[in-house]
């Protein structure tokens, strides 16, 4: 059981603080901050064993934590609870927030403070999880949200701590979708929208001579439903769809994932033979079903790396000497589609000074960065089968030849918008009975670098 | 408090509230309101309000009640007698026709932690148990339990009892679950809430309509279920077949733990579950959330203690993840070690030997070790590997590729000879003391086979004056006395002059005391000496051949889905054994772990230091650190020591009070330079050390601890940082 919630902010403030059990005293959240921020580096999610005075383990007090939006969500408990449990119930507890708020950050929490303590009055109670579910919560929830504004250049309060909340808020969808869903009542943001996103985050490690070593895609499906009212809604998925490894394939361009698993009120029985999904989506966003494709891309992996490292003396006599990194990667995507906000990162020996680049356009950017021993080279747009190309040559002083060996792996992050690398396609999106007004429906799809590393 | 001005605010507040103007804006009074929460949410102390909030209560808007009622129970315990005061208003509200005031107010109602409370409490719950509203009843019934807290000590209600277990016959499943945790507290003191035969049935029927959060709550429960028979066994099994496969992870492994526990005395089943929750284990590993990752790879490392090969096939997933933070990639490699068999050998050691050259030393470190782990089995290959990353020349690089040379030497003999070939052939030196320690085991144990051994030696032995660590002069003296028994003639000069400086001009009595040691041991002739100071080369224990035991289930499957797997060994006893019996013994200081816990007032420390007496009090060796307090502050945060107080900037005498925790004990220390009083202060750091309760082992350990980090040293890290 859970014995107190707090949310922090990265520096530290109190956002939100209930107590549901009156076990600890409010002391213990300063504690858990001093806890946290004591070490350098992201801490995992069990922070340490706060003891009871004399020791003692029982009595002892426990934090586990979540960070999203560059937010702490804890929760302290005394006993030993499941930490799949608690660690699913902050994630969920954030993603009805941002639900109910439109967004998550910290400005959004500080506003909405009422809405959330409301929230979690209905969702734990003496410490026990109640209820999460949207359908029921709307019934309780009468505060209405107050939305920031979705963007401004000023409002730097959800950069996480060093800017380092990586991919967990890039895979939000764009603005549209992100508004308070109860913001309803005849106002503005009142549409009937229900969005479907489909979401894959590819991991691939590209060895030395270009072959693929691993290539992995975790996707999933993802409902944000506007509507008020709830109404059977069926997704129609590619019909070749085939699942598990067991299935021969056929010389059809079969879509194939190694597993899936589904939200447990989606109803299955039209899709074994129409791969169907039947769901009532409740308000809000919800994940309907995850799926998983290990080790065979259906398609090549979206980018290919050809690279040369060269050593090279300026004036051996003075021993200036600098490496120099050719590069030249190549979009193996379709021609008609785009990869954005691609990064590439390459380390660099160790005493690395300075770097002068040649790149082959002027949006692109290229800067070292001594600290990470690593040299980051950006590019905002990248059409498919385009190839780009960049000459890097770094100083290095007292340069050896085994230095060279500290060049590489390569990691990239990208995102590919309207692309499944599975194939995997929403045939169609039907609401039973159809909706009286305007109801909108979108379906997106965009492909995540959870982690892209391309060996030297 | 962070607001200094808190007087302020509160009377400000309080002005606005009783305005008659705001009063009757309610707009306007509702944002007031929520101000209240807002600076009390922010830590200042609004409790004088409550009047004016008790009677911003009688109201008919529900936002605003709920605000006033999380006020309310804020702070009911510090003014009983004012709270006395909206128990009209809330029992009132309780007869509401409205269920959803009626469960508030009586939720709130029941949140008030104070003396006394039970009397008006009692008769609502009661009412609120057979109400229609299902709403209510879920209120009601976790309301018997706060009762119940509320006066531990009380004869317990068999006529409230009796009602809840009749209500787990209820038809909303939320009070179901909410009943099983009512009388859990309850009945606690009696052994729990009572999973009798037709109980269980009954749950495990239920457990479609429940929501994933009851489900894995009354999966807990069933633990403590045991069938009548194996049929009963095999139904229940079959009942909760699909919840191993459900889409949350908490219900899948809740439900696994259950399938482990009920199917103890059957193997194969237990097998076969773990078999199928592989496939939800590894979707957990990569998930999204890199906390919920996180528990998942602590849970795979778990099942592959008795399993090692479930997870074999599926090694690449295991590659860490560019931008995965690094206590994941830490997991990762360990599980990678584990997986390791002859088909995937060389891929895994290339995606390590990519993971050596990261940013993060402490990252490239674990790789290393990580290889060096693999090298037991497979030496030829990693050792191709580790030598060539001394030719990368980076300090930390080096450091770790020598300490895993040394680890890997006690552990697989076989490998001696061609480490002792690239030790010998390599040619520059760790710089860290970790590092130089190993090199000097290395040297002095196989300094037969290092042809260089004795000009490398003695590099360190001129250089003896400007060596701060007293553990690696220590390994030096071991080293050469060694040495000298199997090379004679090159050692006996450097050797001589080793020990000359040790016992005349070393500080440090640990150093000096090792040297007098030895010296006395020399005087009784070689073969005395070798006898005492040579002793098996290798762990003698066979670890290697035996290869790792698989471990029966039961050894884990009490803490599985519990917060120990996550939390190490702090929560786990025996997995905190199994490890240290890992290391090699000369690493015995890592067993003792301290921990900072909850801070000290000033008031009892100082009480209890008055109150204790002195246990120990010994001469460090090393002037007080130099440093500013705040970086000897969070130096000395880093070995888990809180500091209390300290005398400032270069006042003599200098003081300074620190504390630590280890499991039971309570250390409290005083650092002391400068004092006439205390002889042998005025050049050197006096300790003085108290204990609660009195644990000499961990006073060994302490100093040992404190001797290790040397404080100097730490804070020179520290300021670097």
């Amino acid at each position: 059981m859970i014995s107190q919630i707090f949310i922090l902010s990265s520096k530290g403030d109190h956002l939100i603080y209930k107590d549901f059990r009156g076990e600890e005293s409010k002391d213990s959240i300063s504690v858990f901050y001093e806890m946290v921020t004591a070490l350098s580096g992201d801490q995992p999610p069990v922070v340490m064993v706060n003891y009871g005075f004399w020791g003692d383990l029982m009595s002892g007090l426990h934090f586990i934590h979540v960070r999203q939006g560059g937010l702490y969500w804890v929760a302290s408990t005394k006993t030993n609870p499941s930490p799949f449990t608690i660690i699913e119930f902050l994630n969920r507890l954030a993603a009805l927030t941002k639900d109910y708020c439109g967004s998550l950050s910290e400005k959004s929490v500080r506003m909405n403070f009422a809405l959330i303590y409301e929230l979690l009055d209905e969702m734990v109670d003496f410490g026990y999880i109640q209820t999460t579910s949207t359908d029921i919560l709307k019934n309780f929830i009468q505060t209405e949200a107050v939305s920031s504004k979705p963007f401004s250049l000023f409002d730097l309060s959800n950069v996480g701590l060093f800017g380092a909340e990586t991919q967990q808020s890039k895979v939000a969808p764009s603005v549209a979708a992100s508004r308070p869903i109860m913001s309803s009542r005849g106002e503005q943001g009142g549409k009937n929208e229900i969005f479907v996103d489909v979401i894959e985050r590819l991991s691939v490690v590209i060895g030395s001579k270009g072959v693929l070593m691993k290539a992995d895609i975790q996707g999933e499906i993802r409902i944000k439903c506007f509507l008020p009212t709830c109404s059977e809604m069926r997704i129609g998925l590619n019909e070749e769809l085939s699942i598990g490894k067991s299935q021969l394939k056929g010389y059809s361009s079969a879509v194939r994932v190694d597993e899936c698993r589904f939200h447990q009120a989606v109803k299955l029985d039209e899709f074994d033979t129409f791969r169907i999904l039947k769901v009532c989506p409740s308000q809000g966003e919800q994940t309907v079903m995850q799926y998983q494709l290990c080790d065979e891309l259906p398609c090549a992996p979206p980018f290919q790396l050809f690279p040369s490292v060269e050593k090279d003396y300026v004036n051996r006599s003075v021993n200036l000497s600098m490496v120099l990194i050719f590069l030249k990667l190549r979009c193996d995507l379709p021609p008609k589609s785009t990869a954005l906000n691609v990064s590439i990162t390459v380390p660099v020996p160790k005493g690395s000074t300075s770097m002068s680049q040649e790149l082959s356009s002027p949006d692109q950017t290229a800067e070292l960065q001594p600290k990470n021993k690593a040299l980051l080279w950006e590019i905002p747009r990248f059409p498919g089968g385009a190839q780009l190309s960049a000459l890097f040559k770094v100083d290095v002083p007292g340069l050896s030849s085994a230095s060279l060996l500290e060049v590489g792996p390569v990691s990239m992050s990208f995102e590919l918008p309207k692309q499944t690398c599975t194939g995997l396609q929403i045939r169609f999106l039907r609401l039973s009975p159809t909706q009286t007004g305007l109801s909108q429906r979108w379906v997106r799809y965009v492909t995540h670098s959870d982690s892209y590393t391309i060996r030297i | 408090m962070p607001y200094l001005g808190s007087e302020e605010v509160v009377k400000e507040l309080r002005r606005a509230l009783s305005n008659p103007n705001v009063q009757a804006d309610r707009l306007r009074y509702k944002n007031y309101i929520t101000k209240v929460i807002r600076y009390m949410t922010q830590g200042l102390d609004v409790s004088a309000l409550f009047m004016d909030m008790v009677k911003a209560s009688a109201t008919v808007d529900i936002v605003q009640k709920k605000l006033v009622y999380l006020y309310m129970c804020t702070y009911a315990s510090d003014k009983p007698d004012l709270a006395l005061l909206a128990i009209n208003t809330l029992r009132k509200d309780c007869a509401d026709p409205n269920p959803m005031v009626r469960g508030l107010a009586l939720r709130n109602m029941c949140n008030f932690r104070m003396p006394g409370m039970t009397e008006y409490i009692e008769q609502p719950i009661v009412a609120g148990l057979r109400d229609k509203a299902s709403y209510v009843r879920r209120v009601a019934v976790l309301g018997c339990a706060k009762m119940h807290s509320l006066q531990p000590n009380t004869e317990i209600d068999g006529t409230i009892v009796n009602e809840l277990y009749a209500l787990l016959r209820d038809p909303d499943p939320v009070v179901v679950v909410n009943c099983l945790r009512a009388l859990e507290e309850i009945l606690k003191d009696e052994g729990g809430v009572v999973i009798n035969k037709p109980i269980a049935h009954h749950l495990l029927n239920r457990m479609k309509d429940l929501d994933s959060w009851a489900q894995s709550e009354v999966l807990t429960f069933l633990l403590r279920y045991r069938p009548r028979s194996d049929d009963e066994l095999f139904d229940i099994l079959s009942l909760l077949d699909a919840f191993l496969l459900s889409s949350h992870a908490h219900v899948a492994v809740a439900t696994l733990r259950l399938f482990l526990h009920l199917a103890s005395a059957h193997p194969t089943v237990q097998a076969d579950a773990l078999l199928r929750t592989s496939a939800p284990l590894l979707a957990t590993c990569g998930a999204a959330s890199r906390e919920l990752r996180f528990a998942g790879l602590c849970h795979v490392q778990q099942v592959m203690r008795s399993q090692p090969g479930l997870f074999g096939t599926h090694y690449k997933r295991f590659f860490c993840g560019y931008s995965e933070p690094s206590y994941i990639k830490f997991r990762k490699m360990e599980i990678l070690v584990e997986l390791v068999n002859d088909e995937n050998v060389a891929l895994v050691l290339e995606e390590l030997r990519s993971y050596c050259t990261d940013v993060s030393p402490e990252l490239a470190q674990a790789a290393i070790a990580a290889i060096g782990r693999i090298a037991r089995t497979y030496s030829e290959k990693c050792l191709d590997i580790l030598t060539g990353l001394l030719g990368l020349k980076q300090d930390h690089i080096t450091s770790a590729v020598i300490q895993t040379f040394r680890d890997l030497v006690w552990f697989c003999p076989q490998s001696t000879a061609a480490v002792c070939q690239t030790v010998g052939a390599c040619v520059d030196s760790p710089q860290d003391s970790e590092g130089k320690q190993a090199l000097l085991w290395l040297l002095g144990e196989h300094g037969d086979q290092i042809s260089s051994a004795p000009y490398v030696m003695e590099g360190y032995i001129d250089g003896l004056k400007t060596e701060l660590s007293s553990a690696v002069k220590m390994e030096l003296l071991t080293a050469a006395v060694k040495m000298f028994l199997c090379r004679p003639a090159e050692t006996q000069d450097m050797l001589g002059r080793l020990l000359h400086y040790c016992i005349e001009e070393e500080s440090d009595v640990c150093v000096r005391d090792r040297a007098l040691l030895y010296y006395r041991l020399l005087q009784r002739g070689v073969e005395e000496t070798r006898k005492v100071v040579t002793g098996p080369k290798s762990d003698p224990s066979m670890s290697v051949l035996t290869g790792r035991q698989e471990e029966p289930i039961s050894e884990w499957d009490s803490t599985f889905n519990t917060l120990g797997p996550l939390a190490g060994c702090d929560l786990c006893p025996q997995t905190a054994a199994t490890s240290a019996a890992d290391q090699p013994s000369y690493d015995a200081e890592e067993e003792i772990s301290l921990s900072l816990g909850p801070p000290l007032s000033h008031e009892t420390f100082e009480k209890m230091w008055l109150d204790l007496e002195t246990l120990h009090r010994q001469t460090l060796g090393f002037p007080r650190p130099r440093a500013a307090p705040d970086t000897l502050q969070a130096a000395l945060q880093l070995v888990k020591i809180q500091t209390l107080a300290f005398t400032p900037g270069d006042t003599v005498p200098w003081k300074a009070y620190i504390y630590t925790r280890s499991t039971e004990t309570l250390i409290l220390a005083e650092l002391l330079q400068g004092d006439q009083q205390a002889p042998g202060s005025d050049e050197s750091l006096v300790v003085s050390v108290k204990q609660q309760p009195v644990n000499h082992m961990l006073l060994n350990l302490f100093f040992f601890f404190f001797a290790l980090y040397d404080i100097s040293l730490l804070t020179s890290t520290c300021m670097l940082q």
